[in-house]
């Protein structure tokens, strides 16, 4: 498990810093966009997304424990 | 063994000939779950906070493409799963593949109706004309033939779930169920991609693949719209070897 994990880091990091520079790039933004990131409220909207993904998440590693606890019966 | 080759056998299965050990298949690994949910939680918090081009009437639905779009990628790669084994099946009569390939089939079709809800729900917001009544304007987008070429791809596959399961015979069920596969894989060609390309339609992508053209989409969505195809497949791929795994077990138990 350990050996793998350092390419991801370096595969997650590589993918946060191309994302910032092109984003840089971008320029102009919707007027929705800025209000709802200048009031903040959108990291709502990211923080119940990402709650749900998390519940299924948990769900399908107890679905995937529990079947290889069958597997080896 | 490096990463990377992990990586090429995720896509591989055992050999008839090899000795088919319940640690070595990529079912029983846990990397490429976990790479999953790293690209999945970077999808989120990217494709809601980063910056998208202002398009007109799209505006910031445009996110929509981290996910709407990402169903139909996945679905399409699980189908393509799904035949593969079917036709490993027919190769070998090895009834663990039928088993493989009924279950990439199931998750390709639960894909695909998410991604049908979501899109109905992006075209009412964009596609639908304000100066119309809501009838009118619903009679002109159900007239759509992305959605109607969809509708029929999708019910050829849950028509492959019915004839599989009205069969009881379990050699009969799996041969007759690999070779309506490979049939209902051959229709999604025409009802999804060729068809709808040649008839007006208001869904993008007219003129070449939609999402896959470089020219299309912009660079900064390109960075999170790719690993967010990738996680959401793999998140399927999960799902799936799951459902696999039992299906393996009540085999066994049959037996």
């Amino acid at each position: 498990m350990k050996k793998f994990m350092k390419p991801f880091l370096l595969l997650l990091v590589s993918f946060f810093t191309i994302g910032r520079l092109a984003a840089q790039g971008a320029g102009s933004e919707s007027a929705i966009g800025e209000t709802m990131r200048s009031s903040g409220r959108i990291y709502v909207v990211v923080a119940v997304m990402l709650t749900i993904l998390a519940g299924l998440v948990l769900y399908l590693i107890r679905l995937d424990r529990r079947i290889s606890k069958l597997e080896k019966e | 063994m490096p990463w990377w080759l992990n990586f090429a056998r995720l896509f591989m299965q055992p050999l008839p000939g090899q000795q088919m050990s319940n640690t070595k298949n990529y079912m029983y690994k846990s990397w490429w779950k976990v790479l999953s949910v790293v690209l999945l939680v970077y999808t989120f918090i990217a494709g809601i906070l980063w910056k998208v081009p202002n398009l007109p009437a799209l505006e910031e639905t445009i996110r929509n493409l981290y996910f709407h779009v990402c169903m139909w990628f996945a679905m399409m790669i699980l189908f393509t799963v799904s035949v593969i084994n079917g036709i490993k099946y027919l190769r070998t009569f090895n009834i663990r593949y039928d088993i493989i390939s009924r279950q990439y089939a199931t998750t390709g079709i639960l894909l695909g109706l998410l991604g049908y809800a979501t899109g109905a729900i992006w075209m009412s917001y964009t596609w639908a004309d304000p100066n119309n009544p809501a009838f009118q304007s619903f009679g002109a987008l159900a007239r759509e033939p992305k959605l109607i070429g969809t509708a029929i791809a999708l019910l050829i596959y849950f028509a492959y779930l019915v004839l599989r399961d009205s069969i009881a015979d379990m050699d009969k069920r799996a041969r007759i169920s690999a070779v309506y596969n490979i049939f209902a894989y051959a229709m999604l060609f025409p009802s999804i991609w060729i068809v709808p390309r040649l008839l007006p339609s208001l869904h993008p992508g007219q003129e070449g693949n939609p999402a896959m053209n470089f020219k299309d989409v912009d660079s900064s969505m390109r960075v999170v719209f790719y690993p967010a195809v990738i996680g959401w497949t793999l998140l399927g791929v999960w799902i799936t070897t799951i459902k696999i795994r039992t299906g393996l077990l009540k085999e066994k138990k049959w037996q």
